[in-house]
């Protein structure tokens, strides 16, 4: 499915003033397809991603996957969460996975979190390791794993759930250009596979080369798209 | 209590020792209670083993507290008493501590003087007679007495008619049972006037009567009439006892309540990076809840488990002569108290899960 933002504004409450992270932006990613979102530091990406994520509510504006309003300034906090269960994978900066759980048991908690078995979503569990190429260290604790290893794992986690849409927050910041090309290939080869609609936040233009579209953000705002993939 | 479990068996040294906490805390308060059970039954099970259900005491003020050191009761008291209807028995009842010598030693004892025939005595073999004395095997032990050997009580000489079917003590002293008329030569002894003194309290069978025509009666009488669990209180030595002993009890219930809240706030804050990650990835906080209080009552059943094994093992390793007494009023009722408390301790402190913003904490991390 498509994620649509429309109109999204967000104001943090900044001391006694506010602060306008995201002004006024409209955003299309279609399924399978992969939008990089570039920009210097402090622009306004991570939380252009945490409002299409439904971390935070937008002060104005929506978000939509597929036919639905996902997301509004008066979603409740229960309503969010469980269209990020649902609906939404995320990968975080850094690989935020928990320490008490092996590799394929942070896979497989999506489906206890959602109710069922967990084992049930072995077979799925161990195919994503495997695409990631970790699937050696399904045992592991995150402990016991590389950087770039942990960094696969959460890849691999967010696409547990088939979710129609994969945000993913700079996901190469910690690693060297050639490991960096090649987890963004991952994620675009995997958007494609599982048909997400990606949104990749980066800062790093050169290890892009395989999204479908480039976005630019400064200032909480967004300018006009450049198509890379054709260019 | 999917990462929960996995959590517990991660940081295994962390919790091992929180459990250490409880098993102690566990521990001292059964065992307290065990001891506690035990010292009362040492204080009062002369009283509380009587087949009476009431007992009418006579105090020298008339507000006075019921009390047996200063009660005395007349023979036209208890015939008074044995007259009210409703009243099935009313036994005058003879309670004094004093010295009894044996052939080879000396022991403090209690001796229950009753009238003819009572059947307050536990004693199925028969009646305590004149110038006899039946000894509770408690009595026999410390007296080293046997059916038959001479046992000076007060001055008086009585022969051992035989030893009771139940132990029983009275303020931590062995009991022995005597006739009234033996007993007035160590207690009260008045003139032969039917308004002196010739027992301690009546022990009062009162099925048939309602709290109405007891209080008509006691005050007719000049009597104040208890239940005889109320009657406890007026052993002198247990109302101190207990007082302080459940005091103790009540602390360490709230202060293992506060230990193992503590423990879960510091434990809490410590893992809401980890809470945070989970909210983003779609956790709910009704499972987040469970999750963390499921932990909280694994962590709590299980030492509080084995505390409580530890009390009954100990207790059963004790020599006779710890007065402690093992029951489930003085094992799982503490227990289940301090599992209750503890997870509302527990509860309090996984209450701040609702208020970690996902968000803000991703973003700091
Ligand atoms: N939780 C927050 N509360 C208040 N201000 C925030 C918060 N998160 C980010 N900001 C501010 O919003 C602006 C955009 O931040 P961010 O979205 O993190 O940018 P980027 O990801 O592009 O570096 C910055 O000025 C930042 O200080
Ligand atoms: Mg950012």
């Amino acid at each position: 499915m498509d994620l649509h933002l429309q109109d999204v504004t967000l104001v943090y409450p900044d001391g006694g003033t506010t602060l306008t992270a995201v002004d006024d932006v409209d955003l299309t990613v279609p399924a399978g397809t992969t939008t990089a979102l570039l920009g210097p530091s402090g622009a306004g990406k991570s939380s252009l991603l945490a409002v299409a994520a439904g971390l935070t509510r937008p002060s104005h504006g929506t978000v939509t996957i597929g036919p639905d309003v996902v997301f509004t300034p008066t979603t409740t906090l229960a309503q969010a969460t469980r269209v990020r269960l649902e609906r939404i994978g995320l990968v975080f900066q850094s690989p935020q996975l928990l320490g008490s759980l092996t590799a394929l048991e942070q896979l497989e908690l999506h489906a206890h979190l959602r109710g069922r078995r967990p084992s049930s979503l072995r077979p799925r569990a161990m195919e994503l390791l495997d695409a990631v190429g970790v699937a050696d260290h399904a045992g592991k604790r995150p402990a016991q794993l590389s950087g770039g290893q942990r960094q696969r794992v959460a890849i691999a986690r967010a696409l547990v759930g088939r979710p129609e849409v994969l945000l993913v927050d700079e996901p190469t910041s910690a690693l060297d250009h050639e490991r960096g090309t090649r987890v963004v290939e991952l994620i675009t080869g995997l958007a494609r596979e599982t048909g997400a609609a990606t949104v990749i936040v980066s800062h790093d233009a050169s290890t892009l080369t395989t999204v479908d579209a480039t976005v630019r953000m400064l200032d909480a705002r967004i300018e006009p798209a450049a198509h890379l993939a054709t260019s | 209590m999917y990462v929960a479990l996995r959590d517990l068996a991660h940081a295994r040294g962390r919790f091992v020792l929180m459990s250490v906490v409880i098993v102690l805390i566990t521990f001292l308060v059964t065992f307290l209670a065990s001891l506690t059970a035990g010292l009362t039954r040492e204080s009062t099970s002369a009283v509380t083993d009587l087949p009476s259900d009431r007992i009418a005491f006579s105090m020298p003020g008339a507000d006075d507290a019921p009390e047996f050191t200063a009660s005395r009761v007349t023979a036209d008291q208890w015939e008074g008493w044995a007259r009210v209807p409703g009243v099935e028995s009313a036994d005058p009842l003879g309670v004094a501590t004093t010295r009894a010598e044996s052939a080879g030693t000396t022991a403090s004892v209690t001796a229950l003087g009753v009238a003819d025939g009572s059947d307050l005595v536990p004693w199925s073999t028969g009646d305590v007679a004149p110038g006899t004395v039946v000894l509770t095997p408690g009595a026999a032990g410390a007296l080293d007495a046997q059916n038959g050997d001479t046992v000076a009580l007060g001055g008086g000489e009585l022969v051992v008619a035989g030893i009771a079917d139940a132990d029983e003590s009275f303020s931590h002293t062995p009991v022995v049972w005597t006739t009234l008329d033996d007993w007035q030569t160590i207690g009260a002894r008045g003139a032969d006037a039917s308004d002196a003194p010739v027992a301690t309290v009546v022990a009062l069978t009162t099925t048939g009567a309602d709290g109405a025509i007891l209080a008509d009666a006691d005050a007719e009488l000049g009597t104040t009439t208890v239940t005889r669990s109320d009657a406890r209180s007026a052993v002198s030595s247990f109302a101190g006892e207990n007082t302080s002993l459940t005091t103790m009890q009540a602390f360490l219930l709230v202060i293992s309540a506060l230990v193992v809240g503590a423990f879960f706030t510091v434990w809490t804050i410590s893992r809401s990076g980890d809470v945070a990650v989970l909210k983003a990835l779609g956790a709910s906080t009704g499972y987040l809840l469970r999750d963390a209080l499921g932990q909280a009552a694994v962590l709590l059943v299980g030492g509080v488990a084995v505390g409580t094994a530890l009390t009954v093992a100990g207790a059963s390793l004790l020599p006779a002569a710890v007065p402690v007494v093992v029951t489930a009023a003085t094992t799982l009722v503490p227990a289940v108290g301090l599992v209750l408390l503890g997870l509302v301790g527990a509860g309090v402190s996984v209450a701040r899960i609702t208020r970690i913003d996902p968000h803000a904490a991703l973003a700091a991390r």
